[in-house]
């Protein structure tokens, strides 16, 4: 008793200690004389590596611009972060800034900040072109690949119990792993979010063999992650990000990634801005996902 | 930052608290991540059991074919297999069984994943425990050998009725040091999808954001395993041991 009591007492103290030094980024930044970016190894088109530490992607390049505008001739260090470790590196101060693909959502909002929404994604199925597959329904008795550390693993759960449809779960530890589920035929569906499962089809061997089908599980509000408690450096973020979008910038960035061929296969992923994310364009909020599902 | 246990007893789809912390179960009931942590505790002491199954079969046969007198093949063979398997960092193991020998060999194909990582598992386990074996037999005097093959023993009664017998007592330690490995080596089946303890404090941790609870929970049930396992070796070692059989510390000659 008296040990798991000391075991909680040293815990509590790294937590508030963690907390107390890192809640002003800014001052953060000024003394350490750099910012961390925090970023995903295959999250394409949002986020990904070319190998050698270097990153790129859509959100990758919009972290970059707000960066140098918010600490100009500050150098930015990258650091790979994944699904189950990005809040508490964000939240202990070893990444500054998360740029990646994590969805805004009231669970998350208790421990991180989100900047204002800059892209959509709704969940939906990957499949083989020639799989039988064509919506939600049609997996009952299927293998269905998902990426642990992620929503859809609540989300498949929860679409098996309100429909009594019966699948086979199967987790990848990374996006990477989970398509190659699906590409050895271990898996006959993925599910995932939209942008993620375009990007990887894009960038694989064969990006005619995959398609997305079936109806969106769920719409998520992706963006930026920063720390909790830290207004001044939010209000700086989110200033630029809606100068960007009332400029153009954002849909400039948008298409680039989206719209026309990218690195490493100069293959283009075509996923045209969503009506949604239009929307925001013109009313930028930061909203989790919670307020966006309970509108339709 | 207090820590909230509650969360143990939420439901996993719409996170209500559930009465008595457990859920109704079913594919339309509830189910809370008490419920859950449970589950994923059987699976872990599942892989790591069937696996140790498969280690002490496969390490006892290994290890003594390595020391038998008149079979340098067999022996070469053993040691071959020591080698390959201990030379292979682990999860490299877990992977290859899961990615690339189901294409080499078709077969491997239709197997479940729970049967492939027990192989990973298993077989990395067996070369460890077959050093030990082997270690055991040696550690004899060798007059053991010769005592029994002067009463007519054939070598595999040697073997059975004189060797084994006091090798096998003489490895109980780091047996139970191997056993108890096997469950914490288990948590790399997490990385092929078994959902098991650590799988599961990656995921729970990420759904409720309290990661700290979940590791600590986490972390108590691997504490406990390995425990059990240490004790009911411990109550082997002295059930097994026979006074003044093997080797005593300290004895003057």
């Amino acid at each position: 008793m008296k040990k798991k009591f000391w075991l909680a007492v040293a815990l509590t103290a790294t937590a508030i200690g963690a907390h107390a030094q890192a809640n002003d980024t800014m001052a953060k930044v000024k003394s350490a004389g750099k910012v961390v970016m925090g970023t995903r190894e295959s999250s394409a088109p949002l986020a990904y590596t070319l190998g050698n530490n270097q990153y790129t992607g859509y959100h990758v390049e919009l972290c970059q611009r707000i960066l140098k505008s918010v600490f100009p001739g500050t150098p930015v260090e990258y650091v790979a972060v994944t699904s189950a470790n990005r809040i508490p590196l964000v939240q202990n101060g070893t990444v500054d800034i998360e740029c990646g693909s994590t969805t805004n959502n009231e669970a998350r909002q208790k421990d991180v900040a989100f900047a204002l929404t800059t892209f959509v994604t709704e969940v939906r199925t990957a499949v083989k072109t020639d799989s039988a597959i064509k919506s939600v329904a049609d997996l009952n008795g299927k293998t269905v690949a998902t990426t642990t550390g992620t929503t859809s693993v609540a989300l498949l759960r929860k679409n098996k119990r309100a429909q009594g449809i019966q699948f086979k779960e199967v987790y990848g530890k990374d996006h990477a792993d989970s398509f190659l589920l699906l590409e050895s035929g271990r898996a006959d569906a993925f599910v995932m979010d939209d942008n993620i499962l375009a990007g990887l089809i894009a960038s694989s061997a064969n990006p005619k063999n995959f398609h997305i089908v079936g109806e969106t599980l769920n719409v998520e509000p992706i963006a930026i992650m920063i720390r909790k408690d830290d207004p001044k450096f939010k209000k700086a973020v989110d200033d630029y990000i809606r100068g960007a979008m009332k400029d153009g910038e954002i849909k400039i960035l948008y298409d680039k990634w989206f719209m026309k061929p990218i690195p490493p296969k100069n293959v283009a992923v075509n996923l045209p801005m969503g009506k949604i994310l239009t929307e925001l364009m013109k009313n930028p909020n930061d909203k989790p996902a919670e307020a966006f599902n309970n509108q339709q | 930052m207090a820590l909230d246990w509650q969360i143990f007893c939420q439901d996993t789809i719409d996170r209500t608290a559930v009465q008595g912390c457990f859920g109704s179960g079913g594919p339309k009931g509830t189910q809370t991540y008490l419920d859950w942590l449970l589950q994923a505790w059987g699976q872990t002491v599942l892989v790591s059991a069937l696996s140790l199954v498969v280690a002490l079969v496969i390490g006892a046969i290994i290890g003594t074919i390595r020391t038998l007198p008149d079979s340098p093949w067999l022996a070469r063979l053993g040691n071959w297999w020591v080698e390959l398997f201990r030379n292979i960092p682990l999860l490299v193991q877990i992977f290859l069984w899961y990615h690339v020998v189901p294409v080499l060999f078709p077969a491997f194909a239709g197997m479940p994943k729970l049967a492939l990582v027990v192989a990973g598992l298993g077989l990395f386990t067996s070369a460890r425990i077959a050093e030990q074996v082997r270690a055991g037999i040696q550690a004899l005097p060798r007059g053991q050998r010769y005592a029994g093959m002067a009463l007519g023993f054939t070598t595999p009664q040697y073997y059975r009725y004189v060797l084994l017998p006091m090798a096998f007592r003489i490895i109980i330690p780091p047996l139970t040091s191997e056993a108890m490995n096997i469950f914490k080596n288990s948590s790399v089946a997490f990385a092929v999808s078994i959902t098991e303890l650590t799988f599961y404090a990656q995921q729970v941790g990420e759904e409720t954001a309290h990661g700290i609870e979940v590791y600590m929970a986490v972390t108590a049930l691997y504490i406990v395993s390995a425990f059990a396992i240490n004790r009911i070796m411990a109550f082997i070692e002295k059930r097994a041991r026979v006074p003044g059989f093997v080797a005593q510390t300290g004895g003057g000659h």
